[in-house]
């Protein structure tokens, strides 16, 4: 176990230790997506790791698309955040590699997703899934099977505009990536 | 004129290609025939504009003289542009936009499969990021040319003349070149050979199913966006989308 950075939670500080991991992890779980204000950095699975490199506590995080304009917005709140809570200087790094799914929500982003009104991913996001465009999508107000496809971009280029045939409310997709 | 390494120059035919088709759509913004289909031409030149930045950033790391993604997207004159000669044509009616899409996505998405398996990691990576989203741009961009060729006397009549009107840039989608055969030869990107076929594959499936003909393989001429040689409408395009950026250097806001 490398010695941590010094966290400044008062006047005199300490080196960061592994429960200080820890930490870092349950303050992530308080850092919201500015699009989906429901869901965390945790929820949607795009910090990919968190340790001390060199005295420095580091973040890697993943985009979920090549040209989400959250991607910054994400990088200056999860460093805001940890700052907050005593860790002096994180070190928050971009990775592409793995590429982000939507495999790596979480059950808890999930329901949160779904009580929010958006109908989270259908599936696994393998190659068919994403060719054949064919998936039913459960009604995130109603529960009913009966919807459709409005559109393939909804109002972020994460989720797509589906209509329930039951309920007749419009709702976002969550779609499979 | 500077001229980069293969690898750099070929990143710039990427970034340069993401960046520009981008553009152009961006050009729809508040003029689009649905509002759904505003934000499926917004969101899809989000993408790219996302993808071209991560082809800049590598290649900015490698030409390594201070420069980065904004400076080769705002700073570059346009003879050092390498983007495709198809994505900097004029929008036209939708059926152009459309048209334009469907070869671009095609390309993309065989080219972005292929370097999928890159040896170079970075490469590798971001071609696997891309290609995810690229595979929703082509299933869009298939199904409009569908709809439109397959559709009324109107909308397949307006496919006919906008396939006319752009087949003839789609060449370059086709040749082989040198830049590539070195690069794979060199075993930074596997082999591109496949490239042609595959495009001709979904062109002409697309095509069948849009009851629309394919025309022959378009012949080169002298333009070419491997030399700068552009055609006079990405001197436009650049001189509005570079405007704030050279009178304004580094306005931040
Ligand atoms: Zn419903």
């Amino acid at each position: 176990m490398q010695a941590g950075e010094l966290i400044v939670t008062d006047q005199l500080g300490r080196p960061g230790d592994k429960t200080d991991i820890q930490r870092a992890y349950s303050v992530l779980e308080d850092v919201m997506d500015p699009e989906v204000p429901v869901v965390s950095v945790m929820d949607l699975g795009i910090v990919r790791d968190v340790g001390w490199t060199d005295g420095h506590l580091y973040v890697v995080v993943t985009p979920t698309y090549s040209g989400c304009p959250a991607t910054e917005y994400i990088e200056t709140s999860i460093r805001e955040a940890l700052q907050e809570a005593g860790f002096a200087h994180p070190h928050i790094t971009q990775s592409l590699d793995p590429a982000w799914t939507t495999d790596w929500i979480t059950d808890q982003g999930r329901n949160r997703l779904k009580a929010y009104g958006i109908a989270p991913p259908v599936g696994s996001s393998n190659k068919r899934t994403l060719l054949s465009g064919i998936t039913q999508v459960e009604c995130p107000n109603c529960g009913s099977d009966d919807t459709e496809q409005l559109s393939e971009f909804g109002s972020t280029a994460c989720k797509s505009l589906y209509r329930c045939k039951s309920c007749l409310e419009p709702f976002d997709y969550f779609k499979c990536i | 004129m500077t001229k980069y390494d293969d690898l750099t120059e070929f990143l710039l035919r990427l970034g340069d290609s993401a960046l520009i088709q981008a553009q152009r759509l961006c050009e729809w913004t508040g003029r689009a025939p649905a509002l759904e289909e505003e934000l499926g031409m917004m969101n899809v030149g989000l993408d790219l504009v996302g993808q071209a930045r991560n082809w800049y950033d590598y290649a900015a790391e490698r030409i390594n003289d201070g420069t980065d993604a904004d400076a080769l997207a705002f700073r570059r004159d346009e003879r050092a542009f390498r983007n495709l000669l198809l994505v900097e044509q004029p929008n036209g009616d939708f059926a152009v936009t459309m048209t334009k899409q469907f070869f671009y996505d095609a390309w993309q998405f065989h080219v972005l499969t292929l370097l999928k398996n890159a040896n170079d990691e970075h490469i590798a990576a971001i071609a696997t990021k891309s290609l995810k989203e690229v595979t929703y741009h082509l299933r869009r961009s298939s199904q409009w040319v569908e709809r439109l060729g397959d559709g009324t006397d109107e909308s397949h009549q307006r496919m006919v003349n906008a396939i006319d009107t752009v087949w003839r840039f789609t060449f370059e989608l086709v040749e082989q070149n040198d830049t590539e055969w070195s690069l794979s030869e060199a075993g930074h990107i596997p082999a591109l050979t496949e490239l042609p076929e595959l495009w001709h594959a979904t062109v002409s499936e697309v095509f069948t199913n849009a009851t629309l003909t394919v025309p022959d393989a378009a012949s080169t001429f002298y333009l070419s966006a491997r030399t700068g040689m552009h055609s006079e409408h990405l001197g436009l395009l650049l001189a509005e989308m570079q405007f704030l950026q050279r009178a304004y250097p580094d306005a931040s806001w």
